[in-house]
């Protein structure tokens, strides 16, 4: 049984009875700003507790909430409450007492509405604080100040910056502990300033706060009458928002085509940068035909202009095959279409990257087959730079080379967060493994891809190893692999879905043949291996063989 | 509504509800059969708002499924049949018939055994039935402290489980939509929406909501703290009960035996958001959702339900 409970907000609202006030309060709440921030510190930082303070001293949190939090906070209800419980969520962690997931808020002011990713900050949370990143307008990062720049801190700021969050503000938080000490504020903010200046941030901000006693975090402390910048909140309620966002390079990812009728087709999506009106001229990739912009339609009536993040149908002057996944462009500034491009890659799955079998790239609104040829190195988060690494683990971060099939038309990440964006599926288990930045497109001469094309089914017939072995060689030779080893007594239906995408997709998929008797696979495009005992030097030519029949294939293919 | 031509910033709504199309857009194309899943409430009928926008001139591109319960308002049956003929979709209603058969109803059952029989498997034998494998549901984040963490995208696997441990990181707007057969997404277009956002695009865009939701005269008891309506000759009268008029109000609709109104005089949407804003409302009836419920929505959760 339950009725929603009254928001404890305090202040700053209309009075009661009078009509005509919330009707003006509702019109000023209506025409606010949106911002989004994420929130990251340590376990010990104190970042739940700011966080607390932000929705509590801003009204946002629900009347028996804070009621349940003052109990909980003290026996009988009389001590200071404790602000961490506001954002304590799942069972599960409430009983490690720590953030292991990202968390999202809302609380809104006179000025603007808020929305915080609450993330944690352990190295192994890297991947949570990157979900939280890769949409804010702000980074707020805590740094406690008994303990000074750490290893931490370094870690989110740099993330921070590899997202192109364009703002940050670094919170030196326990001002309280240090006796709100200025010299102590100066020492972290000068030592900070130093590594923040090979970051891509517009501006970096630093507050002495204290959390606990609310110091700068809405109201200016009295503690430091040295400190003459912005609270918190009034940071966060004046940074100017999306004069980040590329104004200039149309980009309009068609999500789906709207098509009511014979008389009318348009294509809905939305615009990821530039600016779209009646009109202009755009260039249709892949196709590459140009056409203009007949009209933008919303459900609300024909727009003049289209800006991003609006969401519209557009309707075009010629009647182009256009659908999902194709894109429109601005004619003077496209896009690259990019078989090969340099990348870096925040891996997150709990399996290591594998760089000999195929993964699904999102990139906009289109999925491509995608391999990672060659790991470059690990950012080394002290140096900014790159160091060599033996392999690619959970919570890496890593530049890599990932060659694709088929092209996609991308920018790089530092100028366009939208079209420079990807991410890596696992095409078994479906798990989102990588966020990926496209660094810069490689020359179109690369040779594409020895199968790309219809895709072919190895099946392997020998003992263990030679499916390995197989796969192996079919990578060296320029396949997009993909091995497939479904256990004796799982049901293979699985196993043969992931095989019919990756041949969709031009891949070749390598498997044990038990796992594939008695199936529907074109028999042009299957071809059979048999192997001997491991280190047989038959296989090496079955293979090559093997490879000769897939490119003969691929080419008698219109 | 006309968006200014020339303005520095959209406005934080206009980005919720751009947001929210976006989302539409992309489960529709993406999976072989979505459904949107109609409470009849305030967020069922903002979605499905969005979802004419999302796809405007067209109509929305999959179906709506209604979970009946049985036990719900008179007054919400008539606003879904209002809401289904008016605009032409396509709506499946699904009880759970050996539920209906055996008379499971919440009187008997309590709460807690009624709405797994009556919701939780009815809402997962639907899907099932119909094999949807995208179901779009109005749920928020701001709901309760146990929501601040689900996806946009929530996963379930093929006996529509939802693995807290177990769901995909979401990253810029690149969702991953890429699933088994028999696996499924509840899709949340809402995830960012907040009870007052919802309550002024209702205000802005002149959304039809189910009258209840605004205060009038209405036969109520009171029963352990709470106002219950007694809507029709079902409802189970305690020795000494006697319904009497109150002018009041529901801030959430569900089945009316156990939806507890508020005493109130806002018939008028900014009437509303001023007692929201104001916490007009008695702390005792504030606190009919305690910490204890999140642990309890998280279990819901794993079996199915949101």
């Amino acid at each position: 049984m339950r009725t929603e409970p009254a928001l404890s907000r305090p202040v700053r609202t209309p009075g009661r009875g009078t009509g005509a006030s919330i009707e003006a309060f509702l019109r000023r709440y209506e025409a606010q700003s949106l911002l989004r921030f994420v929130a990251v510190g340590s376990v010990d930082d104190g970042k739940s507790t700011l966080i607390g303070r932000l929705l509590h001293d801003t009204g946002s949190v629900y009347r028996d909430q804070v009621e349940a939090v003052r109990r909980a906070s003290a026996p009988g209800g009389n001590g200071p409450l404790d602000f961490a419980l506001f954002t304590d969520g799942l069972k599960a962690e409430r009983e490690q007492g720590i953030t292991i997931d990202v968390a999202h808020r809302y609380f809104f002011t006179d000025r603007r509405k808020f929305i915080v990713a609450d993330t944690p900050g352990h190295v192994q949370y890297t991947r949570n604080m990157v979900t939280g990143a890769s949409t804010a307008d702000v980074a707020v990062i805590l740094i406690d100040a008994r303990h000074g720049v750490v290893e931490q801190s370094r870690r989110h700021a740099a993330i921070a910056s590899l997202l192109r969050v364009p703002h940050l503000v670094v919170c030196i938080n326990k001002m309280d502990l240090v006796g709100f000490d200025p010299d102590v504020f100066g020492a972290i903010q000068t030592a900070f300033a130093e590594f923040a200046r090979g970051l891509s941030f517009l501006d970096v901000t630093y507050i002495p706060v204290s959390a606990t006693g609310g110091d700068n975090v809405l109201e200016r402390s009295t503690n430091t009458p040295w400190y003459d910048g912005p609270t918190l909140l009034a940071y966060l309620e004046e940074v100017p928002v999306l004069d980040h966002r590329n104004h200039r390079d149309l980009r309009f990812p068609v999500q789906t085509v709207v098509r009511p009728n014979l008389d009318y087709r348009g294509l809905a999506g939305t615009i990821a940068s530039g600016v779209l009106r009646p009109g202009d001229e755009v260039l249709v990739l892949p196709s590459g035909l140009r056409t203009k912009v007949a009209a933008l339609d919303t459900f609300d009536g024909p727009l003049a202009q289209a800006r991003p993040p609006q969401s519209v149908v557009v309707r075009l002057a010629d009647d182009l095959d256009v659908g999902r996944g194709d894109m429109l462009v601005g004619p003077e500034h496209p896009p690259v279409a990019a078989r090969t491009f340099d990348a870096h890659l925040v891996w997150m799955g709990d399996a290591p990257l594998d760089p000999t079998r195929a993964y699904l790239l999102k990139h906009t609104t289109q999925t491509v087959r995608a391999q990672v040829v060659e790991v470059h190195g690990k950012m080394d988060l002290f140096s900014l730079g790159c160091v060599a690494t033996d392999g690619v683990q959970a919570n890496d971060i890593v530049r890599v080379r990932v060659r694709i099939h088929p092209p996609i038309f991308c920018d790089p990440y530092a100028e366009n967060r939208a079209t420079g964006a990807f991410i890596l599926i696992d095409p078994v288990h479906h798990h989102t493994v990588a966020a990926g930045m496209v660094e810069r497109a490689l020359p179109a001469s690369d040779r594409a891809p020895a199968s790309a094309g219809p895709g072919a089914l190895v099946l392997v017939e020998g003992p263990g190893g030679a499916i390995e072995a197989a796969a192996r060689r079919l990578h060296e030779a320029g396949c997009f692999v993909t091995t497939l080893q479904p256990a004796p007594d799982e049901p293979p239906g699985a196993a043969h879905e992931v095989a019919r995408l990756a041949m969709d997709l031009g891949g070749v998929v390598v498997a044990p043949a038990r796992a594939f008797a008695g199936t529907s696979f074109d028999p042009a495009r299957t071809f059979e291996v048999r192997a001997g005992a491991p280190g047989d030097p038959g296989l090496h030519a079955a293979v090559r063989s093997v490879v000769d029949r897939i490119r003969g294939s691929a080419s008698e293919t219109p | 509504m006309v968006l200014p031509e020339h303005n520095e910033n959209l406005s934080h709504l206009r980005l919720l509800e751009a947001e929210s199309i976006h989302v539409l857009r992309e489960a529709a194309a993406e999976f072989d059969r979505p459904v949107m899943l109609y409470s009849i409430g305030k967020d069922s009928a903002v979605m499905a708002h969005l979802a004419r926008k999302a796809f405007h001139p067209a109509p929305p591109p999959f179906p709506f499924l209604h979970i009946d319960t049985t036990w719900k308002f008179r007054a919400m049956y008539e606003h879904r049949d209002w809401f289904a003929k008016t605009y032409g979709v396509d709506l499946f209603v699904h009880r759970n018939e050996r539920g209906v058969a055996q008379g499971v109803n919440p009187f008997d059952y309590g709460s807690q055994v009624y709405t797994t029989i009556m919701k939780t498997e009815a809402l997962v034998e639907a899907l099932t039935l119909h094999g949807f494998d995208c179901a779009f549901g109005g749920a928020r984040r701001d709901e309760e402290r146990s929501r601040a963490k689900e996806r946009i995208y929530s996963f379930r696997d093929a006996d529509h489980q939802w693995d807290p441990k177990n769901q995909r990181p979401e990253l810029w707007n690149l969702y991953n939509g890429v699933i088994r057969p028999g696996e499924s997404v509840r899709v949340f277009p809402l995830s960012n929406w907040t009870e007052l956002d919802v309550w002024l695009y209702i205000w802005l865009e002149e959304i039809p909501v189910v009258p209840l939701y605004f205060a009038d005269e209405r036969p109520v008891v009171e029963r352990e703290g709470t106002l219950l309506m007694v809507d029709d000759d079902r409802f189970r009268l305690r020795p000494g009960e006697t319904p009497t008029m109150a002018c009041v109000r529901f801030r959430t609709l569900g089945c009316y035996p156990l939806t507890g109104a508020i005493r109130s005089n806002a018939r008028t949407v900014p009437e509303i958001l001023e007692e929201m804003l104001e916490g007009g409302l008695s702390e005792r009836q504030g606190r009919l959702i305690d910490f204890d419920t999140d642990g309890s929505m998280e279990l819901k959760k794993r079996e199915g339900y949101f």
